[in-house]
């Protein structure tokens, strides 16, 4: 491993915008790496070297011009989930369904990243269509999380936290219905992002729950996240949900926040995210971030969002609700896969055969799910309520930030799992995702800072930040804050105490 | 398959009929109701589409703004409340044409609620239908099913699909029960289809042409057994493509219905199909149980609240509305009910009022379209308002014939030019010649001609018989191939003889 994939997003564009390196050289770093140690972890569905260096060389070129960098990021490798149209490769979601489809367009994450600069190396595995907490339903195969290789990288975008976790590439972008930006970030040492609902735009996004789906950034560290966050971030008129307000400022409030006071800050402790069920490991590591964040002059409080404790059942009723609607559109008429057209079937037994073969087993439970949620009779019972509890989730979310700044909970209940240990207890699969699903329920800003190992296992644990809506600058400052000091009392960055992939990879 | 039918009289006797109409329009905005693609009929398959239309994984809706006012627009027009906050839904069901398999549209939900419809029936007499809800929604694409009999998706080999009328901004106005119509119930059909089309023409929000499906009507008829007050169960029957189609389709599923009660049948809660060739129905999708669509509020797009303000400007953006324009009719330009209702029938009471709206007298502007355009219509076989003729030009022949510069004789010439699209009646009048002569040493010289030719005539006048004038005018008029001025002829003459 070379020193330059070691190096921050902030450090080599400030590097390559100085020219001191090329963009080119810096690409080519990273695509060797990901050549070492992607057969190993399996965080890519797609690489286009190619592509990368040349639009590294552009980059170069315009500097070599004289002309100032598109963006503070222009020239940085990033890794994008396969659940962004890219019109230059393919996106698949991860799913059988969608195997080789080229769209004809680019989402608007796509094109800002693009426009800034920002070198665009593959796209990054998932569970199909982003249904899952460990990456293990990819019809691709799973990824493996670089701590430890027979254990899942979380997901739904564990292919973004994992080649982000392994030094493959300095940046993605994730997307976070439930967690999957989070989740995974927190099980591999990264940061991870999910901006306020409306924040960044969805179009182009191909749709899990279109009211819970966020697009946001994974990185290494929390200037990098809001770097790439100010790039992707705004309001977009193609995305009618998307809101018009400038971006918050998250940059300004990480440098702000790495200068370590948060002398004034209120922060709450979820009461309901603190008991039985948490590994010890895990709680333990909470607390000592806690404590920390009351070292960096921080008031805590004990804050109880009573409504929290349905947001799972909630949400397993509004995802699969949604999704089932949103998948609809899979039916092998008009793109991707298509199975049983010999001719002689019907366009509703094609469509049928080809959404039982190209649908993986979680997909076909959800579109389920969600299917007879949905259905006259039930529709009140379920969905409906599901919305109300939704409502009460809001406003317990509300009342908290009248008497605090900041929630915190650990972001998930355990670290890393076992490859294989869950797919097949649902259940037990769908709690990872405990204490993220509240923000995507609510639609306010929350993210994942890494909280140290847990001393009953010595993998990540991670520590989620929760802000009000549009206050995503805050979460950015307090998560600084607490990165900077817990760096400095464990001696540097927690990622860079991951396992050397390259002596796995061979 | 023909089936058993009841004569009318006696299914009006153990009868009453109930009808529902929903009639979709496609609005004529210039783009989509959520993508920005062109809103164009006719153009190659699959050349209107874009990500949004064509539901491309990650493609999402945007609210056509245009589109939302034309809805509200029907909806004031129509009486209807205006909803101070509504959403859309999506209705969720498989069909290959339907490129995310659901629909947006309004559900439970609409943008207009709660108004009526005054319908005039041949007698002038006025029924008042309810309306209960108009709604936005998007168009599906159009499925070709190849290799059948008829076109129908039964026998055929396979389809093809065009999205381009995929997400084409539709409207669909849902009437109450339409009780109490009686032996009327198939004319009131026709008669509120046909008053909803005109509204949505002077809305200017529509082709509404049935022909080209902008406007589509499904009938929706059962019947109720004398005595009793619970309704009937109801076919929907679709494929309704002209006015006169309304009225039939009405007609024979009454029948169809009654006698299907009479044998001691039951009535199928289906979807039929009218079939024009022979004025019946066909079964066509069973609806035994109504299908599961699963509406949800469509997370894709954000709510509408229309705001007071809002509504009160679209409030004053309604152009004279038909029945406003009848009312009038009727004050202001002095019509019996029964020249109204001919007016009416003939389709003629718009363009009188459009053209009286350019700038002509009420009375010359009805003369030229009950009279002359009415026969050039009929000749050529064509509904009056589709003679390649506007009002606005009609109105300027009529000036030019108050001016003096064209005669009763110039002026139909000069429409025969507007007729065969020569241009502007001012470009016709200058091509051909044909304004009226008043320059008094041309005329001077053609009394004299006619004077001289008719020596006889000129002593009668001389005698004092000036009516006998008359005759001299006449054969100026004649000479000058009418273009003189006729009054000037006559003082010329009378003014030559005495001399």
């Amino acid at each position: 491993m070379t020193r330059l994939t070691r190096c921050s997003a902030a450090e080599l564009a400030a590097r390559i915008h100085a020219q001191d390196i090329t963009a080119v050289e810096v690409t080519r770093t990273h695509l060797d790496r990901i050549a070492a140690v992607d057969p190993a972890l399996h965080a890519f569905l797609h690489l286009d070297g190619p592509a990368a260096l040349a639009a590294a060389a552009a980059v170069d070129d315009g500097l070599r011009r004289g002309d100032p960098p598109a963006s503070p990021l222009a020239g940085v490798p990033l890794a994008l989930k396969d659940v962004f149209t890219t019109v230059d490769m393919p996106t698949t979601c991860g799913s059988r369904m969608l195997q080789g489809w080229w769209p004809p367009y680019d989402a608007t994450v796509t094109r800002k990243l693009r426009a800034a600069g920002v070198v665009i190396v593959g796209k990054t595995n998932m569970d199909e269509f982003a249904m899952g907490s460990s990456t293990e339903n990819s019809a691709y195969g799973p990824t493996r999380n670089p701590w430890d290789l027979d254990r899942v990288p979380g997901g739904s975008g564990g292919g973004s936290a994992a080649a982000v976790a392994a030094f493959e590439v300095p940046l993605a972008i994730g997307t976070d219905t439930g967690g999957s930006i989070r989740q995974p970030s927190a099980v591999t040492g990264t940061v991870g992002v999910k901006p306020t609902y409306g924040g960044v735009s969805r179009y182009g996004l191909v749709a899990f729950s279109s009211s819970l789906d966020q697009g946001g950034p994974v990185a290494r560290t929390v200037l990098d996240a809001a770097l790439l966050h100010e790039v992707i971030g705004g309001y977009d008129p193609l995305d009618s949900t998307s809101i018009d307000a400038p971006v918050p400022p998250v940059v300004q409030a990480a440098r702000a926040g790495a200068t370590g006071d948060l002398t004034g800050i209120r922060v709450g402790v979820v009461s309901q995210f603190r008991g039985d069920g948490y590994q010890p490991g895990v709680r333990r590591a909470f607390e000592v971030a806690v404590s920390r964040l009351r070292e960096l002059g921080a008031d805590i409080v004990e804050v109880s969002c009573p409504s929290f404790d349905h947001a799972l059942p909630a949400y397993y009723l509004i995802a699969p609700s949604e999704c089932s609607s949103n998948l609809a559109r899979f039916d092998g008429m008009r793109y991707g896969l298509r199975v049983g057209d010999d001719g002689g079937r019907s366009a509703e037994e094609v469509m049928s055969l080809t959404r039982e073969a190209g649908f993986g087993p979680e997909v076909k439970r959800r579109i389920m799910l969600g299917t007879y949620a949905l259905s006259a009779g039930y529709y009140d019972a379920y969905y409906g309520q599901a919305q109300k509890v939704r409502t009460l989730i809001i406003r317990d979310f509300a009342a908290a930030f009248d008497q605090v700044d900041v929630l915190v909970s650990p972001t998930t209940p355990t670290t890393a799992f076992r490859i294989g240990e869950r797919v097949d207890d649902p259940m037990a699969m769908y709690l990872s995702d405990l204490c993220t699903i509240p923000a995507n329920l609510a639609g306010n800003a929350a993210l994942s800072v890494p909280a140290g190992l847990s001393d009953d296992d010595g993998l990540p644990v991670g520590l989620q930040v929760m802000a009000p809506a549009l206050a995503d600058d805050r979460a950015y400052r307090v998560a600084a804050a607490y990165e900077a000091a817990r760096d400095d009392a464990d001696g540097g960055p927690l990622v860079q105490r991951v396992p050397d992939l390259e002596v796995a990879a061979r | 398959m023909t089936a058993a039918l009841m004569d009318y009289d006696e299914v009006l006797e153990r009868f009453e009929p109930v009808l529902g109409l929903e009639v979709h329009v496609e609005l004529s905005t210039a783009t989509k109701m959520f993508c920005g693609c062109a809103n164009v009929f006719g153009t190659p398959p699959n050349t209107q589409v874009c990500p949004t239309c064509l539901g491309l994984p990650g493609a999402l809706p945007v609210l056509n703004g245009v589109a939302v006012e034309s809805a509200m627009r029907i909806g004031l027009a129509l009486n209807c409340s205006i909803a101070p906050w509504c959403r859309f839904a999506r209705k969720n069901y498989f069909y290959p044409d339907m490129p995310k398999n659901f629909q947006t549209s309004q559900y439970d939900e609409p943008i207009a609620v709660n108004g009526s419809l005054a319908v005039e029936l041949s007698g002038g007499s006025l029924f008042t239908v309810e309306i209960e809800r108009a709604h936005m929604e998007e168009d599906t694409g159009k499925s070709l099913h190849v290799g059948g009999s008829d076109g129908r998706i039964h026998g055929a080999s396979h389809s093809l699909l065009d999205y381009n009328r995929a997400g084409v901004p539709l409207i669909e106005v849902v009437t109450k029960p339409i009780e109490g119509a009686e032996a009327r119930a198939p004319e009131i059909a026709r008669a509120y289809v046909t008053a909803l089309r005109d509204l949505l023409r002077a809305l200017n929000v529509s082709d509404v042409r049935m022909d080209q499906g902008s406007m589509r009507c499904d009938a929706n008829v059962s019947l109720m057994p004398r005595g009793s007050s619970t309704f009937g169960t109801r076919t929907e029957t679709k494929n309704v493509n002209s006015l006169r189609s309304v009225e039939r389709a009405v007609r024979y599923e009454m029948c169809r219905q009654g006698a299907v009660l009479a044998s001691g049948g039951r009535i199928v809660q289906e979807t039929r199909h009218f079939d024009e060739a022979t004025a019946s129905t066909s079964a066509g999708r069973r609806k035994e149980t109504s299908e599961d669509y699963r509406y949800f509020p469509e997370p894709d797009l954000v709510p509408i609240a229309p705001s007071d303000d809002w509504v009160a400007r679209l409030r004053t953006t309604l152009p004279e509305l038909p029945w406003q324009r009848r009312a009038r009719a009727k004050t202001e330009w002095g019509l019996s009910d029964l020249e109204l209702r001919d007016l009416v029938n003939a389709g003629a009471l718009d363009l009188i009022a459009a053209t009286v709206d350019a700038g002509a007298p009420a009375a010359e502007a009805r003369s030229w379209w009950v009279s002359y355009l009415s026969q050039q219509a009929n000749s050529r076989g064509v509904e009056l308002a589709d003679l390649p003729i506007t009002p606005a030009q009609l109105a300027r022949v009529i000036a030019l014939v108050a001016e003096g510069a064209l005669t009763n004789n110039l002026a139909r010439q000069v429409v025969d030019g507007v007729l065969a699209k020569e241009g502007e009646p001012d470009e016709i009048v200058a091509a051909h010649g044909l304004a009226v002569v008043s320059d008094d040493a041309a005329l001077t010289a053609a009394v004299e001609q006619a004077l001289a030719a008719a020596p006889d005539v000129a002593e009668k006048i001389r005698g004092g018989k000036v009516a006998a004038a008359g005759a001299i005018v006449g054969a100026v008029m004649k000479a000058t191939g009418g273009q003189a001025n006729a009054q000037r002829v006559r003082e010329l003459v009378l003014a030559l003889v005495s001399a």
